[in-house]
Formats: C-alpha cells, sequence, structure tokens
C-alpha cells in the first residue's frame, strides 16, 4: 500500500461531500457531473447557465489546486484506441444508466436511493473485474 | 416554459463546482493511475478511493436527511430529484458499460473534466469521446 494517501484522500471527499450538500442545499439539485455535462451537449434556453456555472467550477477548482500546488500529476498508460472506447463507453453507460460516480456513488446514496445502491455495486465491481481482466490476465498487452 | 435558475442557486452552483474540482485534484482521484491503483485488488493495492467516497457519504448521508425535509431549497421552488425508483434493465446495463469504460481508462466524467486543466492530449480525447458517447445515447435511445 506504498501509495495509499489517507489525508488528502480524505480531505478531497470532505470538499466534493461539502459540493453535493451545497448543491442540493442551495439548488435543490443533484450534484452528479455526467447528467449536469450531457444537458450541456443538448442545451436548452434556461436550463444551461447553471450547469456551465459548475463545470466550469470544476476547471477553476482543479486549476486553482495545480496552480497553488505547481502542478498536478496524472499517469495515462491506457493506448489512444483504447482511450476513445473507454470514453464512449463511460458516456454512453453513465446516459444509460442515469448517473456516474458522483451523482449515483456520493448523492444517490446519500439519499439512501436503492437504484444508486445497485448501481455503484455494479460498476464498481464491473470496474474491478476489468481492472483484472486487463492487467493480469491480459497482462497488459492491450 | 421552466423559469430562469435564480442567481443564488447559480452562484452556489459555482461555488460547488469549485469545491467539487478541488476535491478531485487533492483526494488524487484527478489521476487515473491512482483510481485504477484502488480498482486493482490483486495488484498493489491503493485504498484511497474508500476515504474519498467515505469522506464524501459522510456529510451527504446525515446532511441530505435533513435537507430534503425542508419543503423546497434555499433558491427555487423545488427540489429537482430523480424519478425512477425501479431497478431495471437499463440501470444495471448502464452502470455495468460504464464499469467497463472506467475500468479501462481509470476516469469517470467528474476526474477527467478536472483533469483537462492538463492540457494532456489523452484526456481530451477521452472528454471527447465521452461527450461522443453521451452524444450517442441521447440519439439512438431518447
Amino acid at each position: 500500500m506504498e501509495n495509499f494517501t489517507p489525508i488528502t484522500g480524505l480531505i478531497g471527499g470532505l470538499l466534493i461531500g461539502c459540493a453535493a450538500v451545497l448543491t442540493l442545499w442551495a439548488s435543490g439539485r443533484i450534484a452528479g457531473i455526467s447528467g449536469i455535462l450531457s444537458g450541456l451537449l443538448f442545451p436548452h434556453k434556461t436550463d444551461t447557465g447553471w450547469r456551465a456555472l459548475f463545470i466550469g467550477g470544476i476547471l477553476i477548482g482543479a486549476a486553482c489546486f495545480a496552480w497553488f500546488n505547481g502542478g498536478v500529476t496524472i499517469e495515462i498508460q491506457t493506448s489512444p484506441g483504447l482511450t476513445v472506447i473507454a470514453g464512449l463507453l463511460v458516456g454512453f453507460g453513465t446516459r444509460l444508466g442515469s448517473g456516474c460516480t458522483s451523482g449515483h456513488g456520493i448523492c444517490g446514496i446519500g439519499r439512501l436511493s436503492r437504484r444508486s445502491f445497485t448501481a455503484t455495486a455494479t460498476f464498481m465491481f464491473v470496474a474491478i473485474v476489468t481492472v483484472y481482466l486487463t492487467r493480469h490476465v491480459l497482462g497488459g498487452n492491450l | 416554459m421552466k423559469a430562469a435558475t435564480p442567481t443564488g442557486a447559480n452562484i452556489a452552483l459555482f461555488l460547488a463546482g469549485l469545491l467539487f474540482g478541488l476535491g478531485l485534484a487533492v483526494s488524487g482521484m484527478i489521476n487515473p493511475a491512482k483510481v485504477i491503483g484502488f480498482l486493482d485488488l490483486a495488484g498493489a493495492w491503493d485504498p484511497t478511493l474508500i476515504l474519498v467516497m467515505g469522506g464524501g457519504l459522510a456529510l451527504t448521508l446525515p446532511a441530505f436527511h435533513f435537507i430534503l425535509k425542508r419543503p423546497a431549497p434555499l433558491y427555487g421552488q423545488k427540489f429537482h430529484l430523480p424519478t425512477l425508483t425501479q431497478i431495471d434493465g437499463k440501470l444495471i446495463a448502464g452502470a455495468s458499460l460504464f464499469g467497463v469504460g472506467w475500468g479501462i481508462a481509470g476516469f469517470c466524467p467528474g476526474p477527467a473534466l478536472a483533469a483537462l486543466v492538463t492540457l494532456n492530449s489523452s484526456v481530451l480525447l477521452f472528454v471527447a469521446a465521452m461527450l461522443a458517447g453521451m452524444a450517442l445515447h441521447r440519439l439512438l435511445l431518447e
């Protein structure tokens, strides 16, 4: 567990929790990124501004961290072809399944939704199996 | 015609986005290698994601309970909550497809957006494909 970073993980989780609580308390909305983002793709006149502000906030929040931290580490080992396939699956799947890690995992479980418990257990399990297959069975030959 | 989002809600949603982006970056979830480190139970397992979700849920679980007892959010007429309650094939299929994509790339929608600030070409490719996947769902199934 040499990569385990419990303190920053917990602080980051609490910040995300604050964001979800602020969103529901102030606006009555669910802070689900896939839902908020997909609404921007085919915009409605009165339903675009708040989505753009939220997504803009995410970008500025991450940029602020990168600025103060002197950069941000990301490591990507996935080939471009697989990256495109993964992106398509994440985009299509989160719409078909009505949410992602934030909408189902943080907000849906937060309001004790059975659908969100089910979705979160499903995508966690499938992702763990996928990583096992790609990393240990196919041996990173993808 | 739907009413435009109140200004107070717009400001709160921007701040919430900011906190969300900051949380994703602070927690390290912006780095797909760290997410795959969590999903890879058979590898050098990194449990950080548990603390991120745990930190988020430690706030949303109690706070949502009280917020949803209120008649309306602070700004706006009503709560905008998901209306579906049944666990159906779409939920399971969608969560599964999302799980495969998440396992391949290590990106779910929030961290992928936040990682755009690195201007890394793989992130841009992933986000473009994710938006295409969302659009595909809209065009085929909505």
